[in-house]
């Protein structure tokens, strides 16, 4: 759908195709609506018993992940964009578990229309674990470029919002000789909810295994405050905006068609016979696929013997 | 005869040798210092797991300097080791040997490569051809490498070729969290070892290694089962450990004269099954009660 139910505002979302041209829905690490966020879903309640994780065994694993990926490229530092919502907040309580607060810092990015709501719970989040934080306003870089192209619609605004964010944490993770964590679960990674090189670009994710409902559970559990977790996600690159209402469905149900799809591998046929809409099946079928792209490196035409990723295959951690 | 066992649970360095043969020195030492009288490591120990195009890089012939220190410092305990092996012929094997007073006892290079999901292996290794037991100065033993094991026949051959002691070095990748106590992986492999050492009453040695590669766990949980069934050692999950029990051999006979079924067991039935069925498969023949499907 083209335009937000609630605010009538033109929504950051173009169709598929489109889509596949223009690297898609905008999610950044955003900063959020004027006014205060719905409660979305509030108890988080795992939408099927195969969607509930072991949450203390998970906290160990992502734990134990963050430590291994940052010590063994010889760093000790991440930073994190902060934008208040709930992916980036379990993301800090992990990483200050991981690698000790005073080794992360939260970068606070806000445009001048994002939901004040959005930095005062990226402010919550940082007083909370202790961590390290900056506020860096993005609003006169991007303004700058807007100005420049007065035909820009609200998702390539988003989408240079999310960027713009991105070189803001590059930037930092150098000053401080650290690694970038990135926040995108596995929810938005399959329906190609984010901005290539925006919020997609970082050394290492924790989350990007774990379904929106299952971080949900996962923040619960490491005590990000409810406030945070209870509101309805939302990338605020629009004023007004939430995923829910961008995606046209919600984290509830889609988590199920992608854990039937993706994790257990069911065709269509089974999916019909297990009761989801041929309609959504075939239209979140669809993003997974367009969006495959957002996923692997960009292609490489071969000419020589030994082209990288294809015949020249080599771990990440190579000799680290 | 008992038997003092170590378990190296390690997080060896992805494809960084220099590194991983100071952590088996390392842990060498202390288990030498603790009286460990064997000491199994797990698989690709001495190299890391996903090792791609590095298989070639970090593969050791039998003859190479690395595997002579290993062999002198088996002087002083037994050591299993899993490394790459380069054959005289160029072949790349996913092998553990088995080491003792200076001597390789025995290599066996893993039978099933798993080429799915994760795994890549048979894109850049052979196959091995044998599962064998064989004589060590604490009783008979066989080893099958992790994915081996998922093939109940390996271990079926191992017990006719006279295992006592079955020693299954492993990188276990970790996955499935959903809600419950323990990894869903884990608690597979620790069925298949208590069926293995209670089917086949024999020691079964499970030794995983811990650890991140690229994103990646291992998972650890190394474990020995007695040829009862009862778990008499078990790791940590997720953490490196060294971790020792000791093994009573007289064990295996106590539950042999218990329930004598091995004894009863019809080698000859097996193999004339196994050959009628490979005849059918061989003539296009469905096999039989199967539906004719």
């Amino acid at each position: 759908m083209a335009v937000n139910k609630r605010t009538g505002e033109v929504m950051a979302h173009q169709s598929p195709a489109k889509r596949k041209r223009s690297s898609a829905a905008s999610r950044s690490s955003g900063n959020e609506a004027r006014r205060s966020t719905r409660i979305a879903n509030p108890n988080h309640a795992p939408p099927i018993p195969e969607l509930e994780i072991n949450v203390k065994l998970v906290e160990k694993l992502l734990i134990g992940f963050i430590e291994n990926v940052v010590t063994k490229t010889g760093f000790s530092r991440v930073v994190i964009g902060l934008s208040g919502g709930v992916d980036s907040a379990l993301c800090a309580y992990l990483a200050k578990k991981a690698l000790g607060r005073e080794n992360v810092t939260g970068i606070i990015m806000p445009y001048r229309l994002s939901n004040p709501e959005s930095v005062q719970h990226g402010r919550l989040i940082v007083k909370k674990t202790r961590i390290r934080s900056m506020t860096v306003n993005i609003s006169e870089m991007v303004d700058a470029y807007f100005e420049k192209v007065p035909d820009i619609d609200n998702m390539r605004k988003g989408n240079k919002m999310a960027r713009e964010r991105m070189t803001i944490l590059y930037d930092q993770s150098a000053a401080l000789n650290a690694l970038v964590l990135g926040t995108s679960n596995k929810s938005e990674l399959l329906l190609g909810y984010g901005t290539l090189y925006g919020d997609m670009a970082h050394a290492l994710n924790p989350l990007g295994d774990l379904y929106k409902t299952q971080v949900w559970q996962m923040a619960t559990h490491m005590g990000v405050p409810e406030e945070i977790v209870g509101k309805a996600a939302s990338a605020d690159l629009v004023v007004g905006q939430t995923d829910e209402d961008d995606l046209g469905f919600k984290y509830a149900d889609v988590d199920v068609l992608l854990y039937h799809l993706v994790d257990l591998r069911c065709s269509m046929e089974e999916l019909v016979e297990k009761g989801f809409d041929p309609t959504f099946i075939d239209r979140v079928d669809r993003l997974v696929r367009l969006n495959q792209y957002k996923r692997r490196l960009p292609v490489i035409a071969k000419v020589s013997a030994r082209t990288i990723d294809r015949d020249f295959r080599y771990a990440r951690d190579w000799g680290i | 005869m008992k038997l003092k066992l170590g378990i190296a649970q390690i997080n060896p360095t992805l494809g960084n040798l220099d590194q991983n043969v100071e952590i088996f020195r390392k842990t060498v030492k202390e288990a030498t210092d603790n009286g460990t009288e064997l000491l199994v490591f797990p698989e690709l120990g001495l190299t890391g797991y996903f090792l791609k195009d590095m298989v070639p890089t970090v593969a050791q012939r039998l003859d190479s300097r690395l595997v002579r220190e290993i062999r002198r410092a088996s002087k002083k305990l037994s050591l299993v080791v899993g490394m790459v092996e380069e054959s005289p012929e160029h072949f790349f094997y996913n092998s553990v040997l088995y080491i003792e007073m200076g001597d390789i006892l025995h290599v066996h290079r893993k039978v099933y490569l798993p080429t799915y999901g994760i795994f890549d292996e048979e894109r850049y290794l052979s196959r091995g051809t044998q599962v064998r037991a064989f004589g060590t100065r604490f009783g008979r033993m066989a080893m099958l490498v992790c994915e081996d094991a998922w093939h109940p026949s390996t271990v079926y051959l191992a017990s006719q070729a006279g295992s006592q002691i079955l020693l299954i070095p492993a990188s276990s990748p970790g996955r499935g969290v959903q809600k419950g106590a323990k990894l869903q992986i884990s608690e597979t492999w620790e069925s298949m070892v208590r069926v293995y050492a209670t089917l086949f009453m024999q020691f079964c040695v499970f030794v995983n290694r811990v650890g991140y590669e690229d994103g990646i766990n291992f998972w650890g949980g190394s474990e020995v089962v007695n040829p009862s069934g009862k778990r008499i050692l078990k790791g940590p999950y997720l953490d490196e450990a060294l971790i020792e029990t000791t093994l009573d051999l007289e064990e295996v006979r106590r539950a042999r004269v218990a329930s004598p079924i091995l004894g009863d067991e019809d080698m000859n039935l097996t193999i004339q099954e196994l050959l009628y069925q490979r005849g059918l498969r061989e003539n296009g023949q469905p096999v039989e009660g199967n539906g004719g499907q």
